[in-house]
């Protein structure tokens, strides 16, 4: 009986920790090698763990509960903004980021919430609209709200946004600990993936209990689910409101990395990115969401880095820009793999197959 | 609530495998479920009119009528899917007033779905496991730390998961998906899903609809053991053999009246069911043949 209870664990257990063993050393290490091509991909892994989170955020209300949420975006703009209101010099507060992530957090879970209420009857492409909206009305709340009273700052955005600092330990300096220098983004690096690694404990323990029973009945049949004495409102607003505090969380992380922010940051293409991340790694896995975080992010980079010098060698010069056809490649690949993989590319169905397997 | 401590502790190693209590069996004729004046009405259609009737203890109660009498409309406003426009539902001596369907299976009422409604995507013990829901309490709290509380709440659900699919003989199937059963399963599942969460009177809705005669009769057993085991049932039901091999009494639905109540063996001989059954030009050269 405890066997069908642990879903997730490997056959050998010996194996598997020898696996994640392995596994924890690379994401160790993996900095100081990323700092040896060039910085750049020290910050560009920073931002594909960043999204990582984002998606396993979305995961909850999309993949577990079966909630299309085109507004995710906002959410991660409150905790941004959140962080960004209350260290900076913009009023003059510096509160530490322990502080703020979890006011963050609160505040998008509110906001979570206020969204999740009128849209309870609401689903599928019904709900897609209004979440979208919603998207929208956040994003234009932040590019006004600078007058009368000058709260966002408007189109300019906030800037001098403080990084995580504990004491005199700066997250943006750069340092030498025990022979070996830390730069900035290496020392964020480590703080996101803890942050990750979080966030993924979370997202398995969640979909294998209770809650993640009760949210996978209402994603497979509502009436059902509330015939079986599944109070389906508090469930959904459960699920809208934990998808919301990952949200913020990552988005004060985004603040205070960045330094800089504004409503550009957190357009309608954000929102859809994130959903791509989560539909293209398979809806509902943890780990093909990650996956999906993770190729969604680094291909346009990689291509960014290889579209231009690939052109130069092959024809002599430049033909078409980089970005343009960076874009179009990105493009590409996504409806090929959407062909090819309409369930993404690791779905949860093959937690399925396991479960079929053991059984036999 | 003495089954909402069997929730967390162990699950019940004496005593009978289904819910609802030995005790209902001792109150013997005492009333379970009282509908009086129900009425129901979509636009111009009354789907229902003033239907009164009253289901005992442990009794099997059977609700049957041609196509379109309403049957399924009566279930659906019993669970608290539709409100009444009329009427009350008196269950377990408190009104069942304006009560969400979720609301309705924690005071003791569960379903099956006509057209079955499992959830096809999960495993047949995570169907049933889903049914514990209403009977356990673990929050988001409990699901993220995994503390000793919510693990063994875990274990309980899962076990009694178990012992309700071996219950109704789903249980070599336990970890396929629920749309890779074959049909007589999936019936057989959804009546484990709804004993799981602990009623007081189990609705089922055409549970032998489609099933061949073999299929059939495992049901009839299947529904004899649940009644023995303390669990009230009514039953929507199309195959008239089934209906007259298990129910006590029958209730008689047409055009959303009641036309007849009884006993099935009386009811089988009412004038006014077999005119409606069979149309009444009809039963009248059947009677005078």
């Amino acid at each position: 009986m405890t066997a069908l209870l642990n879903l997730n664990r490997r056959r050998d257990p010996r194996l598997a920790w020898a696996g994640l063993a392995v596994m924890a050393i690379a994401l160790l290490v993996l900095p100081f090698a990323l700092a040896g091509i060039g910085t750049a991909w020290v910050r560009i892994t920073n931002l594909a763990i960043l999204y990582c989170f984002l998606a396993l955020g979305l995961n909850i209300v999309v993949g577990f509960a079966g909630l299309l949420d085109l507004g995710y975006i906002a959410f991660y703009a409150v905790g941004a903004y959140v962080y960004a209101l209350l260290a900076s010099p913009h009023f003059n507060v510096h509160l530490p980021f322990w502080v703020i992530l979890p006011i963050g957090a609160a505040f998008a879970c509110l906001f979570g919430v206020l969204l999740g209420t009128p849209t309870l009857k609401l689903r599928g492409d019904y709900l897609a609209i209004v979440t979208l909206g919603f998207g929208e009305i956040i994003r234009i709340f932040l590019n006004n709200l600078s007058q009368p009273v000058n709260i966002t700052n408007g189109a300019q955005g906030v800037y001098m946004i403080d990084p995580f600092r504990i004491g005199s330990f700066s997250f943006a300096k750069p340092e030498v600990i025990a022979g070996l220098s830390f730069s900035g983004p290496v020392k964020y690096y480590y703080i996101l993936l803890a942050f990750l690694v979080a966030s993924i404990v979370i997202n398995l323990r969640l979909q294998d209990s209770r809650i993640g029973r009760a949210w996978e009945a209402i994603r497979e049949d509502e009436v059902a689910a509330r015939a079986m004495g599944i109070n389906t409102r508090n469930m959904k607003l459960l699920a809208f409101a934990m998808g919301a505090s990952f949200g913020g969380i990552a988005g004060g992380m985004f603040s205070a990395i960045q330094g800089f922010i504004s409503p550009e940051s957190f357009i309608l293409v954000e929102s859809i990115m994130v959903l791509s991340m989560v539909v293209l790694g398979g809806m509902g896995n943890v780990f093909g969401v990650v996956l999906g975080a993770l190729l969604l992010s680094y291909i346009p980079e990689v291509l960014r880095y290889t579209v231009g010098p690939v052109q130069r060698a092959m024809f002599g010069r430049t033909l078409i820009d980089p970005e343009v056809i960076r874009m179009l490649l990105f493009g590409f690949a996504l409806v090929l793999m959407m062909l090819f993989r309409p369930a993404g590319i690791w779905p949860s169905a093959l937690r399925k197959r396991e479960l079929e397997s053991k059984a036999a | 609530m003495t089954q909402r401590a069997s929730a967390e502790g162990p699950p019940r190693d004496a005593g009978p495998p289904v819910g609802g209590g030995a005790q209902s069996a001792l109150r013997g004729a005492s009333i379970l479920l009282e509908a009086s004046g129900i009425a129901k009405r979509f636009g111009g259609v009354q789907a229902l009119t003033d239907v009164s009737f009253t289901i005992r203890h442990g009794e099997i109660y059977g609700l049957i009528g041609p196509n379109g009498a309403g049957k399924t409309t009566l279930f659906n406003v019993l669970t608290g899917i539709y409100e009444t426009d009329d009427g009350q539902f008196m269950f377990d001596g408190e009104p069942l007033d304006h009560l969400k369907p979720n609301e309705v299976a924690a005071r003791g009422i569960a379903r099956t779905f006509q057209n079955i409604r499992l959830f096809a995507n999960l495993s047949a013990l995570e169907n049933v496991m889903i049914g514990r829901h209403v009977r356990t309490h673990a929050g988001v709290f409990g699901a993220i730390t995994r503390n000793a509380r919510t693990r063994a709440e875990e274990r309980a659900i899962a076990a009694r998961g178990f012992e309700l699919l071996e219950y109704v003989g789903v249980a070599e199937r336990a970890h396929d998906l629920a749309r890779h059963l074959p049909y007589g399963f999936q019936r057989r599942l959804e009546i484990a899903r709804a004993l799981a969460t602990e009623p007081k009177l189990l609705a089922l809705d055409e549970p032998a609809a489609g099933m061949n005669a073999t299929e059939t009769a495992a049901l009839s057993k299947l529904l004899h053991d649940i009644r023995r085991d303390g669990t009230t049932i009514l039953l929507i039901e199309h195959d008239m053999k089934l209906v007259m091999g298990v129910c006590d009494r029958v209730l008689v639905l047409d055009y959303g009246r009641k036309i007849a109540e009884g006993p099935a063996a009386d009811v089988r001989a009412n004038p006014a069911v077999i005119d409606a059954y069979l149309g009444g030009d009809i039963a009248l050269d059947l009677k005078g043949a």
